[in-house]
């Protein structure tokens, strides 16, 4: 796709600035995935998160004069996003906000993981099962806000840890150890649940439940 | 260097992002091949985070992205060239 590219990306800028609006179009088509689970992450509420989205794209459009190209395009509409979706809270008037900024990382808790002594695949094929999707996303809704994000655009989205630092405003060292609460507080909630979602197997456990 | 499990805990994410240096990999490669709690805490990290990746467990709503882009085509219209 053109814009991720870049140099496409900036030619494609400089012609939509200098007039082909349409343009705009491929321009945001790469990054909506990103910005539509950064908004989720801060919004839990995917309407919310969906009109959101849609008035970042206006910003970006109506800011592009202001990108500089000093960060990549996608983490500066990342990080427009995340404006936007805490400019919502505010407005909101609600906690969530304050949780979301106000969690240090030297915030001690119980990271202990959950004690298992073997672990049989969840397979890929078994999220055909509605309930496996949705019992990971409830996993991830409940994350502490900070680490929400964090999971949400590195292990979701697949950002690499600078792009994820710099969308969000934190150092690169506070990605990895937030990545790695989160997936610890993921292990430990949803290890035994996701026992059931793993193939028996053959002539073990037939009757078992 | 013998390490135990809490080390262990503490550096899961970074193993499986291979963000580890080769002398604690292989420290833990060594406490792995006997301890089948680490071992299990790891496969079942892992394993976790490759399904959270799919993309079938964060899908876009129905509809969004045509919705956006209609949006965004109203908005370009009004804007001056």
């Amino acid at each position: 796709m053109a814009a991720t590219n870049p140099e496409l990306e900036a030619e494609c800028i400089r012609r939509i600035l200098a007039g082909e609006k349409h343009l705009f179009h491929d321009l945001i088509r790469p990054c909506e995935r990103g910005v539509y689970l950064m908004l989720l992450g801060i919004l839990r509420n995917e309407a919310e998160a969906e009109d959101a989205a849609q008035d970042t794209a206006i910003k970006v459009f109506q800011n592009l004069h202001s990108f500089r190209g000093d960060s990549q395009f996608r983490t500066w509409v990342l990080s427009i996003a995340r404006n936007e979706g805490l400019g919502r809270l505010r407005k909101q008037g609600s906690r969530r906000e304050d949780s979301l900024e106000a969690d240090t990382d030297e915030q001690t808790g119980d990271y202990t993981p959950a004690i298992l002594t073997s672990w049989r695949e969840v397979p890929s094929e078994a999220l055909e099962r509605k309930e496996l999707g949705a019992l990971l996303r409830t996993a991830i809704d409940e994350l502490p806000p900070i680490y929400r994000n964090v999971v949400l655009l590195r292990d979701i989205e697949e950002m690499d840890v600078r792009e994820t630092a710099t969308a969000i405003g934190i150092s690169e060292g506070a990605v990895k150890v937030r990545l790695h609460r989160a997936r610890a507080l993921l292990q430990k909630h949803l290890a035994p649940l996701l026992r059931g979602f793993a193939p028996e197997r053959k002539g073990l456990f037939r009757w078992g439940k | 260097m013998r390490i135990d499990c809490k080390h262990v805990w503490q550096h899961i994410s970074a193993y499986i992002d291979s963000e580890v240096d080769a002398e604690l990999r292989a420290d833990i490669d060594r406490h792995l091949e006997t301890c089948e709690i680490c071992s299990a805490v790891l496969d079942s990290t892992r394993n976790i985070v490759v399904l959270i990746a799919d993309d079938r467990v964060f899908e876009l709503p129905a509809g969004f992205s045509q919705r956006l882009h209609a949006r965004l085509d109203k908005e370009l219209q009004l804007a001056e060239p």
